[in-house]
Order: structure tokens, then sequence, then C-alpha cells
């Protein structure tokens, strides 16, 4: 399968999840175990109406969607996964009118659990607005 | 002399306005919908169901990022109420000026899937200190006692005047 057609995918798949479409999310790579996912910046997820800055819970969604996507991008993972617990740390306010860009790894899997860790920054790459670890469900598999 | 106490909703009125210019102020939550109820200084917070709050369709279940963004405003606005609460009783309403507390770390329990139905949660401040504030949120939907989802927080406290 060819790269533009697994991050097609991947983007179906994220579009039909309500919530992440709401947001405005999109794909913009996957691999195994490995996803890069979007969040343009808009007045509506904003946390604080002085400086403009994003609500952190929109960046805790862009982390979860992206964790989720590099479990189910993993070929052990099953069809579906479900969020067991995530920690994030927020490191400094995003920027306003930046898009943010979540980019997760899931790290180690079990038969029964998928470890992952993220990273979301804005323009500046050197400096994460936050990072995430979370631990996430791996579908059973089917009796043969 | 003690001062004669104020009507009952003359009170009521003060609490109810501080609290919705609050609410009203984040562009987030208006965006989420969530809402909060009040009984004296309790307050109980609400994310009316709505299909863009679902995560997995085929469940279906509430996102966990929908959740995880309900319990942390839970957790600022209950930091914010109790460091404004003195300031309503002695007569403020505008709250327009309130610095946010800043989010240092969120951590998130999801316990069972979130159904499609409205949320509840309340925040309880376990530690607070000069600059940092310790905060745990419990959320649930039909029955108080059936967690779907819990959280704990580090916040680092807007600078106070005086």
């Amino acid at each position: 399968m060819s790269q533009d057609v697994s991050i097609m995918r991947a983007q179906q798949f994220i579009a039909a999840l309500p919530h992440s479409h709401a947001l405005g999310m999109q794909v913009k790579d996957i691999a195994v175990g490995r996803a890069v996912i979007d969040m343009p910046y808009d007045l509506r997820f904003v946390g604080d109406p002085a400086t403009g800055v994003l609500h952190g819970g929109a960046v805790s969604a862009l982390m979860d969607t992206c964790g989720g996507a590099a479990v189910v991008s993993h070929p052990d993972a099953g069809i579906s996964t479900a969020t067991l617990d995530l920690r994030i740390d927020y490191m400094r306010p995003a920027t306003p009118g930046q898009t943010i860009v979540a980019e997760a790894t899931c790290y180690h899997m079990t038969r029964s659990i998928a470890f992952v860790r993220a990273v979301a920054c804005d323009d500046d790459k050197s400096r994460p607005v936050a990072t995430a670890t979370g631990a996430f469900t791996v579908a059973g598999k089917a009796a043969p | 002399m003690k001062k004669k106490p104020e009507p009952v909703q003359v009170i009521k009125q003060r609490r109810d306005t501080a609290l919705a210019q609050l609410v009203a102020g984040v562009p987030y939550m208006q965006f989420l919908g969530v809402q909060f109820d009040r009984r004296g200084d309790e307050l109980t917070a609400i994310l009316p169901y709505a299909d863009m709050l679902i995560g997995n369709p085929m469940l279906p279940a509430l996102h966990g990022g929908a959740t995880a963004a309900f319990l942390e405003m839970t957790a600022i606005i209950e930091l914010q109420w109790v460091s404004m609460w003195d300031a309503v009783e002695e007569g403020q309403t505008d709250q327009s000026q309130t610095a946010m507390p800043k989010t240092i770390d969120f951590t998130i329990d999801y316990l069972r899937p979130g159904l499609p139905r409205d949320a509840y949660a309340r925040a309880r401040i376990n530690r607070s200190g000069r600059r940092y504030t310790s905060v745990h949120v419990e959320a649930w939907q039909d029955n108080r006692s059936r967690l779907f989802a819990q959280a704990t927080g580090h916040f680092l406290m807007p600078p106070r005047n005086g």
C-alpha cells in the first residue's frame, strides 16, 4: 500500500470521528505505529480570550486523537482502540494564530495495551507546546 | 453594628452573574456547550450531549478529547470560582479581569466509555498553595457513584494583587 493511500485511509478514519472532524483535524502523515495530525488555529477553540491562546482541552483532544491513530496504524492493534489514560504536560502556551501539529508514536504494544508518546508543536518546532504519554486498549483478536 | 443580611435574591443574582461571566468569557467552553449548576459555592459542570462530541461512532462513545477538555474546564473554573468567591461576597460582580490559572499537567483516567448522554463533573482542590495547586475532578453520567472518568491536574496560579 502506497503512503498516499494509507494517509487517505487514516484521513477517512479521522473524518469518521465526529469530534475530531469538528475540531478540523487533518492527518499529515501515517506509518506503522506513528501518526502526525494537525489542527488549524480557530477562534472557537480559545481558552483565554485575553491572550487568544488555545484551550488546553483542544490540545488534549488533538493528542488523544493522534495517539489513537498511532495505535490503529500498528498492524497488531485491531480496528479500534480506546484511551485508558492520558497525561499531558503543557510546556508553554501555543502561539495564537498558528496550527498545532501533533506527532504520536506507539512505542510498545502488548496483547492488551498500547503505550504511546506524543509531542505537539506550533510553528516553532524547537520548543514543544505540550507532550503526552498514554495507554490505549488493544482490540481483542477474533477467534480463528 | 452588624449589617442587615442582604435579600437572598440579591446574593443569588450576584453569584450567578459572576459565574456566568466566567463561563461566557471562554470560547472553547461555548463551543463544547459546557454549563455550570451552582448550589451555594458548590459547582457542577454539565456537558450536554451533542453529536459532535462522539469519538467512536460505532459504539457510540464520547471522544476522549472531549472528556479531557470537559474535566480540565471544570478544574479551571473551580479554581477561578474559589479565588473570586470573597470578592463576589463583598459585592463585586465584574470578574472580567480575573487572570486564568495555567495548566502545568493534566492526567485523565478513562474508567468506562462515555455514553451518548449528558455528563457531569465536580472538581475538588486538594492542595492550594500560593503558586501551585493540585485539583482532582470526577465525572459521571447517569449514576453519581459510577464515574466514567477522573483526572488530576496541577495548575500555576496567577499572581495575586496586594
